[in-house]
């Protein structure tokens, strides 16, 4: 790999969004992400080589730290941030179809239930895989996720809830969904959720964790 | 009334409440509705809420306030309300509680990270000022910082109460984790390092609260105690997890259960113990039962 690249990645791992940002302070007066990607493409490596070979294995460096319990909310936040500056020299090239994303990620959470710390994050985390991510938001209905199904008809669903009370509403989502789009492939996560209730839902997918979810997408895209 | 901290350095172990949530959708609060706008429109069910802890035996009550910040009451229109929620969720507190049970007024996150920018420390100060003074004009005496997962929300929080209000101020964070990986806030702070931040900016009680079970409170506990032997300690577990059992939510830790709890807590330095999620007036019936019989 570029020298370029391997920077890059390490960025994004390590949360250094730019030159003049203070964090990590090892890398205190180096390029960040922001420069390193306009760099990678100034040296003429192809976009889609940048997104696949150093932003998304930093992402996914990061997200696997976070499911192991050694990187906590703020390394992720961080990490995003610096994904989000190197994406910022990128954009030009998904517009023109010059790279090609993983697939469009709609996500949620529940309604009655306002929590969205857990659903950016996954957001971020989903984004930072490679897929373009609709983010509807909190207390979000049933005829929302419908609606925005018919817009993006090759969407995978992921449904958030953080209370006990409101992930019953998770259920009632999934059953309308399902009695549309059969085969709609949908993700649920949330500090209540378990295998179980899942399973009890007829829901595609659980995990405990973010990373979780981006293993399984990239079957699901195979 | 003679002051919590001093109750704790005289030797006493005291009893706090259990869970409100859980009692209000027992009562009816349907998901999705405002839990504080009961307050003002289901002013009798929130009382009853209320006596119960005190029958139950608990030193001191919360208040119905913990989503009683400006952002949360926001969402449901009720931004304008903040003093009066808050008020009328002391007052009722101090109506089950007469002269003699502690009125702790709950405050809980607003939601918002100050990391990211969401949400400036000053609009932060503002928006606990706003909640905690209307804590204490309708008669709360402590005023509890609670489920918080962010250190400088928390030492923000602290710092609002103290220079506000006359109230006590207590503050407890949540540590999600186990024996093998060790625990941390979801922002990654150990039981150690927020202990020894919330001593240092101001707090006269300190604790953890929520989390998944009393016994890894006995584990947090001891940390806690590692840093500081003598800050008063409040413990407030969760009835375990929660899981769905036909269409209902069920919490695993009986009352009975947690009893058995109690003296370990002690042991390691407890010096509140109370629930949170998933407890109920039995839960705290029990744990007074234990620490009033252990006194002899």
């Amino acid at each position: 790999m570029s020298d370029t690249l391997e920077r890059l990645m390490n960025c994004v791992e390590l949360g250094k969004i730019n030159k003049l940002s203070a964090f990590p302070p090892s890398l205190k007066g180096q390029d960040g992400a922001d420069e390193l990607s306009k760099l990678a493409l100034d040296e003429g490596i192809n976009p889609q080589v940048i997104l696949n070979q150093a932003l998304i294995p930093g992402m996914s460096k990061i997200g696997e730290k976070f499911s192991q319990g050694k990187a906590f909310v703020p390394e992720m936040l961080i990490s995003a941030k610096a994904m989000t500056a190197a994406m910022k020299h990128l954009k030009p090239f998904f517009a023109t179809g010059e790279i090609k994303r993983n697939g469009v990620f709609v996500i949620g959470t529940v309604f009655g239930d306002l929590h969205d710390i857990g659903k950016n994050i996954v957001a971020m985390t989903i984004e930072g895989a490679g897929w373009e991510v609709i983010d509807l938001g909190v207390d979000v209905k049933p005829e929302k996720f419908i609606e925005t199904i018919e817009k993006y008809p090759n969407c995978v669903v992921g449904l958030s809830a953080l209370l006990t009370t409101t992930m019953a509403n998770m259920e009632v989502i999934v059953k309308e969904i399902k009695n549309k789009y059969p085969d709609k492939v949908i993700l649920v996560g949330g500090a209540p959720l378990s295998q179980d209730y899942c399973n009890k839902i007829g829901a595609s997918f659980y995990s405990r964790d973010p990373q979780g979810a981006v293993e399984y997408l990239k079957k699901v895209a195979a | 009334m003679k002051k919590i901290k001093e109750r704790i350095l005289s030797g006493e172990i005291l009893i706090s409440d259990g869970a409100w949530g859980t009692m209000l959708h027992s009562k009816g609060l349907k998901m999705g509705e405002c839990p504080e706008k009961w307050n003002i429109d289901h002013r009798a069910e929130v009382l009853d809420i209320a006596k119960s802890y005190v029958s139950a035996g608990a030193d001191m009550i919360e208040t119905n306030s913990f989503g009683g910040n400006k952002f949360k009451l926001e969402y449901f229109g009720l931004g304008q309300k903040v003093a009066e929620v808050n008020k009328a969720a002391a007052e009722i507190s101090r109506e089950a509680a007469g002269d003699n049970i502690h009125v702790l007024g709950s405050v809980g996150p607003t939601g918002k990270i100050i990391m990211t920018g969401d949400i400036s420390l000053e609009e932060l100060y503002y928006c606990f000022k706003e909640q905690m003074e209307a804590l204490e004009s309708g008669g709360a005496d402590a005023i509890l910082i609670e489920t918080m997962f962010d250190l400088e929300e928390a030492k923000c929080g602290i710092k609002a109460a103290k220079e506000i209000t006359k109230c006590e101020v207590i503050c407890t964070m949540t540590f999600d984790g186990n024996d093998d990986i060790g625990f941390h806030t979801m922002m990654g702070t150990t039981p150690e390092a927020a202990a020894e931040s919330l001593i240092e900016a101001g707090a006269d009680i300190i604790g953890t609260n929520c989390g998944n079970g009393i016994e890894n409170m006995v584990r947090i506990a001891k940390q806690i105690r590692i840093v500081d032997k003598k800050i008063p300690l409040l413990i407030q577990a969760n009835a375990g997890l929660p899981s769905m059992i036909n269409g209902k939510v069920v919490f695993s830790e009986t009352p009975d259960f947690i009893a058995k709890w109690i003296h370990p807590l002690i042991n390691v330095g407890a010096n509140i113990i109370g629930g949170c999620c998933g407890t109920t007036p039995e839960h705290i019936r029990k744990i007074a039962g234990v620490v009033r019989n252990s006194k002899g």
